[in-house]
């Protein structure tokens, strides 16, 4: 199958090619027929990637060792769970993904588009396709997952060990699609400013797409930020890696993007700042890809020496000089509708988030590619680390969390002093009493920014609960609903509020979680024999036992803990590393079932008030001389077995070697017992961390609200909105009195 | 006030906003960034006293432990040279001969063993290099 595949990427290389001509040649002629064809081209691509994944992930499954990316990235062994996800584990898989999946979100849009934006759409279907073209390019000429051999191995290589984990199959293909769908604005952008239609028709299309990549990419931050936390090594949850930081950039961007779009919509300000954040959107997505594709930064998660980052960077290059030409060309047709009124309006709130998002991503994107900097001014890579990132992040999202609390209650254009009392009396009261609550237990005692958190947290969290109160009790007012239904027929006729609401609650719960273990952590790095204890933040630690396994698959050396507090039981943890056989033949005949990959599994118990996390650290040394000896004793055997296998016929071979197969197995369990036998002192890494829950709590949270807000409004809701909207190009309507409204206004502006 | 000159006003502040905030990255950059530097650099630039960070790759058969330290040598990418490492604390899960590692490490005033700060070894992963052809 594997030159089916080869002549399919060639086949999709060719149609994206006359996809992105079709499109521009119907777009600049006006001729119909060609943009149908260039959109068809479209689908026609999504069709042929989507065979050729199929092809791929069948390699996988049937263990086809004579796809090179199959024999280095799995194995017979490897557990069909993770022989799925293993395509995309590999240079050459990722690429496919990548192209595959733009081929759908591309699709997808130009067929609900197929009526709409007109002149834009075949700009943007060809802007689609050079993305195609790129990375077809690549999977075809530079990275081909079809590449075969002529001689197959017997067996792969396998996954990496540190890659069997669950997040595997969901973790890499969730952060593609939203890299994938940032390229849907960025294409629709550029089609606006080729044409000149640069009114919210191109935003009022593509929005929806934004927003999917955006919750998409949040929610393989997290996914991946869960991961990290359960692997050694790979710094916690949050490790300011490049690679991280990479796809922090573009969710980010688009954070900032999402809500100023609203001023447009609303007011047709802000046009130079929507296009250019989508444009920065797109070419951080591809910058994210490019920094685990070229290895261009250290990074725990990044792809080494590769041959990509030349043609990435020539499409950054492109995207950048390009976006900025296409903004300075159009600046006359971006001017602003109207002008900012006060700075005490919804649009000062949003617009400052956005400044403070814009500085944010600044801060991340300096820091991330300040060794490469320094390098070019100095000569030399400096490293600034992670403690860089604090004395700007912290404060800045600070900010970030007052302005998700501010935004939802302030009035657009003005606000007054009625409006104020209002929407904020409540709120500001009660996180200034949590606040003072803390003070007086003594919680934020020492860490001020994390106490600011907490308030400014509850304050967002007040400030969501009270919208919801009223527009619940409005409703009810109105149509004389049960509590719960008219909450539940509230948030289904205005999702894109009361989505949005929800997810500022979830960001807020989020980073009170982070506030909250990074400030309160308690950590202890500990020695301890069997039945010796220690104390980590009040609670008593003590080594039960150890405890080591031994199969086909992997070594396994860990360590029973017991946990209590005050004397009381709290929770038994389980922790152990794995060594996975090594192929390394200088290891010898024993030694590389006891050096090979390693994998740490960490003992975990997660609470809503604090996890407790431990890892072990066997130190094997003083098992090193029976691994020796056992090197020695089978080193000098085995030769002599296997020359006189090698006269046998197979079945026999494999009978003559199988008694010393059997021996040497149980030498390897002999020599893992031993850790229990006669056990020796082993390293714990232990760690208390308050809230930890809390961070993957806020981001289901997260993740509903972008979910509610991303699902299609009812047909009926739509048809009253369509109503109410104004007529594009019409004059603003005049600004209604900034004065309290009365209750039925109030009511409908709710409902 | 006029509305224009209302709106200059606001981006000067604006503008002085992201000049003050650029200004401190930039000093807080340079400020507080460690050189990091090859096997081959560290041995011509090293100072007693003073920590670098060491990038490179594990040399092949350098590993072994020495109680509860972990002693090994980082090659040079590019020289065929290696500095030998003395380092305590957490070893991440993909450390092995080599693989591309960072540590933070300093001279130590007697003794030719670098010394590499607790806990400050990170080591790329390996999975997402470019796969090399698999061995059997």
């Amino acid at each position: 199958m594997a030159p089916v595949g080869r002549t399919l990427l060639v086949l999709g290389l060719v149609v994206a090619v006359y996809g992105a001509g079709a499109s521009l040649y119907g777009g600049r002629s006006g001729r119909e027929e060609w943009v149908v064809s260039g959109r068809r081209a479209v689908y026609a691509l999504a069709l042929v990637m989507t065979v050729a994944w199929v092809i791929l992930e069948a390699a996988f499954l049937r263990s086809d060792f004579s796809f090179n990316v199959v024999a280095a990235h799995s194995s017979t062994t490897t557990p069909t769970f993770y022989k799925l996800a293993a395509p995309w584990s590999s240079q050459e898989g990722s690429l496919l993904l990548w192209v595959w999946l733009l081929s759908l979100w591309s699709s997808l849009i130009l067929f609900l588009t197929r009526k709409r934006v007109r002149e834009i759409a075949p700009y943007a279907t060809a802007v689609l396709m050079g993305f195609a073209v790129f990375f077809g390019s690549l999977a075809a000429f530079f990275a081909n997952p079809f590449a075969t051999t002529a001689s197959p191995p017997p067996e792969g290589a396998g996954l990496d060990p540190l890659l069997l984990h669950p997040s595997m199959m969901i973790h890499p293909p969730m952060l593609y699609s939203g890299y994938t769908l940032m390229a849907v604005p960025f294409a629709f952008a550029v089609g606006a400013l080729i044409t000149g239609r640069l009114t919210s028709e191109w935003i009022s299309v593509s929005r929806r797409f934004a927003l999917a990549a955006w919750l998409f990419l949040g929610i393989g931050v997290v996914l991946g930020a869960r991961w990290s936390y359960t692997e050694l090594g790979w710094g916690g949850y949050w490790a300011w890696d490049p690679v991280e930081n990479a796809a922090l950039m573009p969710w980010l961007a688009s954070t900032a993007f999402i809500h100023s779009i609203m001023i447009q919509e609303k007011r047709g300000m802000l046009k130079v700042w929507n296009v250019s954040l989508v444009l920065a959107s797109g070419t951080l997505a591809i910058l994210g890809t490019f920094l685990v594709r070229s290895g261009v930064l250290d990074s725990i998660h990044a792809f080494g020496a590769s041959t990509l980052g030349v043609p990435f960077v020539l499409l950054l290059a492109t995207m950048i000089i390009g976006g900025i030409g296409l903004v300075l060309w159009r600046r006359e047709r971006l001017r602003s509708e109207a002008h900012l009124e006060s700075l005490l309006s919804r649009e000062a709130v949003f617009l400052l988030q956005n400044l403070v998002l814009v500085a944010m991503v600044f801060v991340i994107f300096w820091i991330t590619f300040f060794p490469l900097i320094s390098e070019a001014l100095t000569g030399t890579k400096v490293s600034v680390g992670p403690p860089a990132f604090r004395p700007f992040i912290v404060p800045l999202a600070l900010v970030l969390v007052a302005l998700s609390g501010i935004g939802p209650l302030i009035a657009w254009r003005r606000v007054t002093a009625a409006n104020l009392r209002r929407n904020f009396a409540f709120p500001v009261v009660g996180a200034v009493a949590i606040c003072l609550v803390l003070l007086v237990t003594g919680q934020g005692t020492g860490r001020p920014f994390a106490l600011v958190m907490f308030t400014f947290g509850a304050f967002v969290l007040l400030a969501v609960g009270q919208e919801f109160w009223r527009g619940t009790g409005a409703r009810m007012a109105m149509s004389r609903e049960a509590p719960p239904l008219a909450l539940v027929q509230l948030i289904r006729r205005n999702r894109r509020r009361y989505g949005g609401y929800i997810v500022h609650a979830g960001v807020a719960v989020l980073l009170i979680g982070v506030a909250a273990s990074s400030s309160f952590q308690h950590s202890r790095d500990a020695v301890l024999r069997p039945g010796q204890s220690t104390r980590v933040d009040g609670y008593t630690v003590r080594y039960v036992r150890p405890i080591a396994t031994a199969t086909a698959q992997k070594l396994s050396f860990g360590a029973v803990l017991d946990v209590s507090k005050g004397g009381k039981h709290v929770t038994t943890l389980r922790t152990s590393r794995g060594f996975y056989p090594s192929q390394d033949p200088s290891l010898g005949p024993i030694g590389r079932f006891f050096d090979g990959e390693a994998d740490s599994n960490v003992g975990l118990q997660a609470g809503a008030t604090r996890d407790i996390w431990t890892v072990v650290n066997p130190d094997l040394s003083p098992l090193r001389g029976l691994i020796n000896r056992g090197n020695a004793l089978f080193g000098a055997a085995l030769p002599k077995a296997m020359t006189r296998a090698a006269s046998l016929p197979p079945a026999q071979a494999q009978a003559s070697l199988a008694p010393l197969w059997q021996l040497r197995d149980q030498a390897i369990s002999g020599i893992a017992t031993r850790f229990i036998t006669h056990p020796w002192p082993v390293s714990f890494l232990l760690i208390v961390d308050p809230l930890v829950s809390w961070i993957w709590i806020g981001a289901i949270i997260v993740a509903i609200g972008g979910l509610l807000a991303l699902w299609p409004i009812p047909r009926l809701a739509r048809r009253r909105r369509a109503v109410t909207l104004p007529v594009p190009g019409a004059a603003p309507a005049p600004a209604p009195a900034a004065s309290a409204p009365s209750p039925v206004t109030a009511a409908r502006e709710l409902v | 006030m006029d509305p224009s000159r209302k709106r200059a006003i606001r981006l000067v502040a604006a503008l002085t906003a992201a000049l003050l905030l650029a200004s401190a990255l930039v000093y807080t950059s340079f400020s507080a960034g460690r050189d990091e530097l090859t096997a081959g650099q560290l041995l011509t630039r090293a100072r007693p006293g003073q920590s670098y960070i060491l990038a490179g790759t594990v040399l092949t058969g350098s590993v072994r432990h020495v109680g509860d330290a972990l002693m090994f040598r980082v090659r040079d990418p590019k020289l065929r040279v290696s500095v030998p490492v003395r380092y305590t604390g957490i070893v991440p899960d993909p450390f092995r001969a080599g693989r591309g590692v960072l540590v933070t490490v300093h001279e130590p005033s007697t003794g030719t063993q670098f010394v590499g700060e607790q806990d400050s070894l990170t080591t790329k992963c390996p999975s997402k290099y470019q796969a090399t052809s698999a061995s059997y």
